[in-house]
């Protein structure tokens, strides 16, 4: 082409007066998008400083890498692939609390995840058949739940565990959780339901000295691990709540999606998502908030939904979503009733407390050391800012359970130096991870609530 | 109802936490809000107190005298000297660095080999000091782009050091990738696990000690680009020393730092002995009150929480920090709309020299003697709200080499202010 001819593009475009904004020069897209963000990352690296992950592995590129530039490499390169470590990522999210400039990290990481998943991995591997397994632990729980005592035994038959790990590459060496005899449900449906906690929110606000028509009503979202694992945790969350005049409700849910975003199965996600959205939106609309007691569900609700899909109402829930001991602290005096009161009897003792990663995002992860400083009976010892290594499904996974418990190894010197031998955690595979490195027994800070202001 | 304190600092930076220490330690009720994670582990993690006067003169030996010839408007002028010798101690009664021993500032290489003034320095920087005539080996590590140790070396000995100083390069024992993370070298020196150095299974701290010894001649210390460890830097250094026969000292580096997340870990852990409470994860966007703040707000996708105290700190940092803010319109400070000044037209915010004399450096709120931000009148603009560290204006930190020290001065300042306030 000579200098005379014109070249084959627009140059006026930008220079017209016609709107034009200089971030948008790519083409709206209603799929993968991992363009959010991208720009802000100046690659100071702190996120990488946070990474469990890449503190670890050695073959792990780190959030950095997953993120911003994974993005920028699909830019340039239109053959280019999601890079297959995307799958090593265990979405702790801890590198979204560490960005000083904002980026969305965790957003990028599932996203890119989601694109891998859905069009690279092959759906028959039985990497991806173990991992949809993993994902969907609902569906397994609510078949365990048929039969509890069978499930225990069943999934932890030594022979079948061995089995389990040559076929699915599901590791032996840990223990599956226990199901419990009487899932949450079972027992909120035979205590008489949302009725019963009606009545029993109304005795308290006369005690309390609340006008009888407070709008004091709560949505709780139990999720799987404390409806068939630990109905006790549900049990503590609704005893607290009702002491303080609260009513609550159970509303229908499924799984909050967490271990589908880890393993990329957005698709799945969604469709749990939808009906916890819809569920919780009438709620919201009738002036319930939704309220969480694992971390990992509260997190869910409030960000992940939001920042992956477009579902109605998404918003309104996740403005409204709440942590369940951190709601009470913002709405009831919690800080003055645990002063005055004192815990005896089982739960009076010392615990090693270990904040979930998720917890850390929402800015919880120093709630229940802070909160049960001055309550009498008992001591909560922080064990440490490391990651339990867990993270859900990850150390589940053959491949992973070494490094999850080399990244889990600080958290278990540092509980084996706390002066406690029970573990408190507000995350179940969290507490899973410290039993099974510890031996120690977990409870949950609504449990110790409960003990405190209830029992 | 709210989450409540007595005093309430926004900001986890340096000037936060030396606040909600002060604030701590006088026994009252604080909490300290950080949105994002302590800058902390952005910074050198060495403490500057002066190192150049606003005119350029320097380095500095006595950052204290220099102070009295400050402008008026600067932080140093409003706290006084004798505050910010209070503050040094506070900071020197909570962490384990080294220079408090002299009021003089000392000289630390740097990363880029120049050297420079600083009055708090890391334990493990302390074999390093340029001032010291031994020898010096510099050790980089091939993939670490940000530590080029012979041409460190070259730039110090041009910089006139009274030492010989050489630069060599190695692999670092184990064959990490190549763009490894700071902290992997760390938690493998911190574990001390086992690499692979030509098939056979070493100890990492041995296998480092091992490849560098032979390319140490005569030097009686060397220095290694800041990756020595996050939880253990003493016992690596101890070992590292003790199988090389030499001094072993960290040069600190650019973000990520370890030496600044050492430091971030020393002060919340000091924080948290005081039985202060924290929470990062979150910004706090707004408030509620007139002259008097009754309320802060917490931004929490979507939901905003309320936080109640009698006291605020103010210490979310400057422009890089987003405690203040600029568009085409104006600077402006973001939760309480403190009064910025600046002059109007924006072309006035720069200077066209790169390296020029930049307005815009010294944009921050103004305050009284007491911390107090001062409206465009000269009035107090709030009477429970004050101002600490680089959210201040009238000093070039970047210039003159004070970040560190004015944000422990006036985040010192503030804290003490806000309890006599309360008492």
């Amino acid at each position: 082409m000579s200098d005379a001819e014109s070249p084959d593009f627009d140059p006026v475009a930008p220079n017209t007066g016609e709107d034009f904004e200089p971030t948008e020069v790519f083409p709206e897209s209603d799929d993968f998008d991992l363009r959010p963000g991208a720009d802000a990352c100046y690659k100071c690296s702190i996120c990488d400083t946070n990474c469990p992950v890449a503190e670890v592995d050695d073959d792990f590129p780190g959030p950095k890498f997953q993120g911003p530039e994974q993005w920028r490499l699909k830019q340039t390169d239109d053959g280019y692939d999601i890079d297959d470590s995307v799958m090593d990522c265990s979405n702790c999210m801890r590198c979204d609390n560490a960005c000083p400039s904002g980026v969305p990290l965790s957003q990028m990481h599932n996203t890119a995840r989601g694109e891998y998943v859905s069009e690279q991995m092959d759906k028959f591997s039985v990497e991806y058949v173990r991992n949809r397994i993993l994902a969907n632990y609902r569906t397994s729980a609510w078949f365990a739940s048929k039969a509890p005592k069978v499930a225990n035994f069943a999934m932890n038959f030594g022979p079948a565990r061995w089995v389990m790990e040559k076929t699915m590459g599901i590791t032996s060496e840990r223990d599956f959780p226990e199901f419990a005899q009487q899932t949450f449900r079972e027992w909120w449906a035979d205590r008489g339901g949302a009725d019963a906690s009606r009545r029993n929110a109304r005795r308290a606000r006369e005690r309390l000295g609340d006008p009888a028509d407070a709008e004091k009503k709560v949505a709780y979202f139990h999720g799987c691990y404390s409806n068939y694992n630990t109905p006790e945790v549900g049990k503590a969350m609704v005893r607290v709540y009702e002491h303080f005049g609260y009513e609550v409700v159970a509303p229908e849910q499924k799984c909050s999606g967490t271990p589908m975003f880890a393993n990329g199965m957005l698709d799945d996600a969604r469709r749990h998502a939808e009906v916890n959205v819809s569920s919780m939106a009438d709620l919201v609309e009738e002036g319930y908030d939704a309220i969480a007691s694992c971390t990992s569900c509260s997190m869910a609700l409030r960000q992940e939904y939001p920042e992956l899909f477009d579902i109605d109402g998404i918003e309104e829930v996740a403005a409204n979503t709440f942590e369940a001991v951190e709601y009470l602290r913002i709405h009831e005096d919690l800080r003055g009733e645990v002063e005055s009161a004192d815990v005896s009897g089982d739960l009076a003792r010392e615990f090693a407390y270990h904040a979930p990663c998720h917890a850390r995002n929402q800015g919880l992860d120093r709630q229940a050391v802070e909160l049960f400083r001055d309550l009498e009976g008992v001591g909560v010892e922080d064990v440490g800012e490391s990651c339990s290594g867990i993270s859900g499904t990850y150390g589940w996974k053959e491949e992973k359970y070494e490094k999850s418990m080399e990244i889990g190894d600080e958290m278990f010197d540092h509980m084996e130096d706390a002066e406690g031998t029970t573990g408190m955690t507000e995350c179940p595979t969290c507490a899973m991870q410290m039993e099974h490195g510890s031996g120690y027994e977990i409870r949950h800070p609504l449990e110790l609530l409960e003990s405190a202001l209830v029992a | 109802m709210a989450i409540e304190s007595e005093v309430l600092v926004v900001g986890g930076g340096l000037a936060g936490l030396t606040s909600a220490l002060a604030t701590a330690r006088e026994g009252a009720d604080v909490r300290l809000l950080s949105y994002k994670q302590s800058t902390l582990r952005q910074a050198s993690g060495l403490v500057d107190l002066l190192g150049y006067t606003p005119d350029g003169e320097g380095p500095l030996t006595d950052p204290y005298a220099a102070m009295t010839d400050l402008p008026d408007s600067h932080p140093y002028s409003t706290v006084g000297v004798e505050t910010v010798r209070e503050a040094m101690a506070l900071f020197d009664d909570v962490t384990d660095y080294e220079g408090g021993h002299t009021d003089t500032n000392a000289l630390l290489p740097t990363h880029g080999g120049t050297v420079k003034p600083t009055a708090r320095y890391p334990r493990s920087a302390a074999a390093g000091l340029a001032s010291d005539d031994r020898d010096a080996l510099l050790v980089g590590i091939e993939s670490m782009t940000d530590f080029d140790a012979p041409h460190v070396a070259s730039h110090l000995e041009a910089a006139g050091v009274p030492f010989d100083v050489r630069g060599e390069t190695i692999q670092f024992p184990g064959d990490l990738r190549a763009d490894a993370k700071v902290t992997r070298y760390a938690k493998l020196l911190d574990t001390d696990s086992e690499v692979a150095v030509r098939g056979r299974k070493r100890p990492a701290r041995e296998a480092l000690a091992q490849r560098v010894n032979p390319l140490i001649e005569d030097e009686e210390r060397v220095g290694f680009p800041a990756v020595l460890g996050d939880d253990h830097p003493a016992a690596i250094r101890a070992a590292l020393s003790e199988q090389m026969g030499v001094d072993v000292f960290e040069v600190p580096m650019g973000p990520p730092s370890l030496p600044g997340l050492r430091l971030e870990d020393r002060l919340f852990a000091a924080l948290d002995e005081a039985g202060a409470s924290i929470e990062t994860g979150n910004p706090v966007v707004s408030y509620e009150g007139d002259e008097h703040v009754e309320r802060v707000f917490v931004e929490k996708n979507g939901a905003e929480i309320p936080y109640a105290a009698e006291q605020f700190v103010l210490a979310t940092g400057g422009l890089v920090g987003k405690g203040i803010e600029s568009d085409r319109e104006g600077v402006s400070e973001p939760i309480f709309d403190c009064h910025v000044p600046h002059p109007a037209d924006r072309y006035d915010w720069f200077d066209t020299e790169v390296f020029g004399d930049h307005p815009f450096a010294g944009f921050g709120v103004e305050t009284d003697g007491r911390m107090q931000p001062l409206s465009a009148d000269g009035d107090v603009e709030f009477e429970n709200v004050r101002a600490a560290g680089s959210v201040l204006g009238g000093y070039d930190f970047a210039a003159e080499k004070s970040g560190g020290g004015v944000s422990i001065a006036t985040g010192y300042a503030a804290g003490t202010n806000a309890v006599e306030e309360l008492r």
